[in-house]
């Protein structure tokens, strides 16, 4: 090996703290994240089949079965209803890239290093979910243009159904906390995927994103009703124009769907964030 | 705790003067940490890793680049700067792990483990770089399960058995504590050992030790080659075949072995796995003076 100029130096910088120096090592980590997508793309062309298999499953497999009330002769009601629905439990999906990221990082001893460099304590894991918006952002791109392929449409304004769309965005983000609470908990990436998913088949089905709520039995009404799931997917379905025609449901958190979707997904990212951080500055790979 | 990664229950700490509890993230400046597994991206290239560590010890991400380049051509990997890490040899990336330790030139170095796992080639270049680092002046903290790795590098050492320190000084005062030469006899029958002991006792200054799976006999003596030609005499009266034999001087192995009255615990068959760390060496080479205090 070469000699060097030196190794020990007097220059050594030191953390300025404060907001601006945390978001910039935010930016560094999530940077790294997005590079790494682009290093092993199939994680990402993987990620945006599993929707749009559902979509295409739902179409055309179980959609001629279902009615949507008010529809009942119309053969494209149905996807119209269930694009709202699939973008919701998309974003969901972010669970798992969260939390199987997280759980590989700790595993190989990535965690360890960041921990001792003077970086913001919350940098890793918000680099992190901000990675995933990108990947969850790119992937309801994707699933948009299919649905829109295969007949769906949004019947209001460009606005609204932008809006629409960052409310999406925005549940995806508040999952992404949850997927680092699990990444930081579990201690293997397999586990951690599983961990991430387990919960959100029940959690997104018992709800009214693939059927109309009115066909579930009456305990389940209420369940799938007050699901804070659901307040996004009937939001988006709202934003979109995709609601059926007819009296809509009258329970509170339907009629107030776009308020209380937002104050969910917040109240997850306030929740989930505080409760990751403080894992994190504790936890060993 | 030294590194800011675990949180002491009691007590307090200064790394280079700065207080752990007090200034984590000054401390953090000031240290490099390499561990065991090389911790680095593989889906990184090698200048995109240290360059993210660059950036993260708050360098700008001209100088973070300038820097990352500056180490991988002083490990030899400047050819591989643009190939992610998935890519590299074992050796390759422990380098690695090594260089993004060193971004900061920091004062205080870790290093955990530096050379498990690598072959002899790989070690001694990386102790060669390790050398390098104590002459210009860092203060290292090295664990090590490999004794001779200690004896080599470090000034200053402290034996651990099972969590508590059981010795402490430099390597040559360590052998000391344990005395002078040693005798070492390999016989070729496995029968012969416990007469092959027998004979050996009248020159022994302390109680041999027998490894019944490699027939050898080791004693300390003193009395140097003298006492190696009496040994050799006894042994050929008694008929007793010898395969090896030799006059040396005490390894820090020795010293772990007589001053923990066991032979290092293999890892692996650890029962249960909280003594993981258990029984290493901590050697610590120091330039400044006392620069890590710890108290409790």
């Amino acid at each position: 090996m070469t000699t060097m100029t030196s190794a020990v130096g007097n220059a050594v910088p030191t953390h300025r703290g404060g907001l601006l120096p945390g978001l910039r090592d935010s930016w560094v980590v999530a940077k790294r994240n997005l590079r790494r997508m682009t290093r092993i793309p199939e994680i990402v062309v993987f990620g945006m089949m599993q929707p749009v298999m559902f979509v295409l499953l739902f179409t055309y497999v179980m959609g001629g079965a279902i009615r949507v009330p008010g529809t009942a002769s119309d053969p494209n009601a149905y996807k119209q209803f269930l694009m709202a629905g699939i973008f919701a439990q998309t974003v969901t999906f972010a669970v798992a890239g969260a939390s199987a990221g997280i759980a590989e990082d700790m595993t190989k001893g990535l965690v360890d290093r960041f921990r001792s460099l003077p970086m913001a304590r919350s940098a890793v894991l918000v680099g992190r979910t901000l990675a995933d918006l990108v990947q969850t952002a790119l992937t309801l791109v994707v699933l948009g243009l299919v649905a829109f392929a295969i007949g769906w449409r949004i019947h209001k304004s460009v606005l609204e159904a932008f809006c629409g769309f960052l409310l999406l965005l925005l549940l995806g983000y508040a999952f992404s906390w949850i997927g680092a609470l699990i990444g930081l908990s579990v201690r293997s990436p397999e586990a951690a995927t599983s961990a991430g998913l387990v919960w959100l088949f029940p959690l997104t089905f018992i709800s009214n994103a693939f059927v109309p709520v009115s066909t579930m039995p009456g305990w389940l009404q209420a369940i799938a009703y007050w699901n804070p799931f659901s307040a996004t997917v009937q939001a988006a379905r709202d934003l979109f124009g995709n609601l059926p025609p007819g009296p809509g449901p009258t329970e509170w958190p339907m009629v107030h769907a776009i308020g209380v979707s937002v104050g969910w997904s917040v109240l997850i990212v306030v929740l989930f964030s505080w409760l990751s951080v403080r894992k994190y500055r504790s936890a060993v790979g | 705790m030294l590194t800011t990664l675990l949180r002491p229950d009691s007590g307090h700490a200064t790394v280079a003067g700065v207080d752990v509890l007090k200034h984590p993230n000054k401390v953090r400046s000031l240290i490099g940490l390499s561990g065991q597994y090389a911790a680095v991206d593989e889906y990184l290239t090698g200048r995109e890793n240290l360059q993210m560590v660059g950036e993260l010890y708050q360098m700008s991400a001209r100088d973070a680049k300038a820097r990352a380049l500056e180490l991988l051509e002083w490990f030899n990997l400047s050819e591989a700067a643009n190939r992610t890490a998935k890519t590299y040899s074992g050796g390759m990336r422990r380098r690695l792990d090594l260089a993004a330790a060193l971004v900061v030139r920091p004062p205080v170095m870790f290093l955990d483990e530096p050379t498990t796992g690598l072959d002899p080639r790989n070690r001694m270049a990386l102790w060669e770089v390790i050398e390098t680092l104590v002459e210009q002046g860092t203060t290292l903290l090295l664990t090590t399960q490999y004794l001779e790795e200690a004896d080599r590098l470090a000034h200053d050492i402290a034996v651990v058995d099972h969590g508590k320190v059981i010795a402490r000084g430099t390597a040559d005062q360590l052998k000391a504590q344990i005395g002078g030469e040693r005798v070492e006899v390999v016989v070729q029958n496995p029968l012969d050992l416990s007469e092959a002991v027998a004979a050996l006792t009248p020159y022994a200054k302390g109680d041999p030790t027998v490894e019944q799976h490699t027939r050898r006999i080791t004693v300390p003596v003193s009395g140097g080659a003298r006492v190696l030609a009496d040994v050799i005499r006894e042994l050929d009266s008694r008929s007793i075949v010898i395969h090896d034999i030799g006059l040396r001087r005490p390894t820090l192995d020795d010293v772990f072995l007589s001053l923990t009255g066991h032979v290092t615990t293999d890892e692996e068959g650890e029962p249960d796995g909280a003594a993981k760390s258990a029984d290493k060496a901590a050697a610590r080479t120091a330039d400044s003076a006392e620069p890590i205090r710890k108290e409790s």
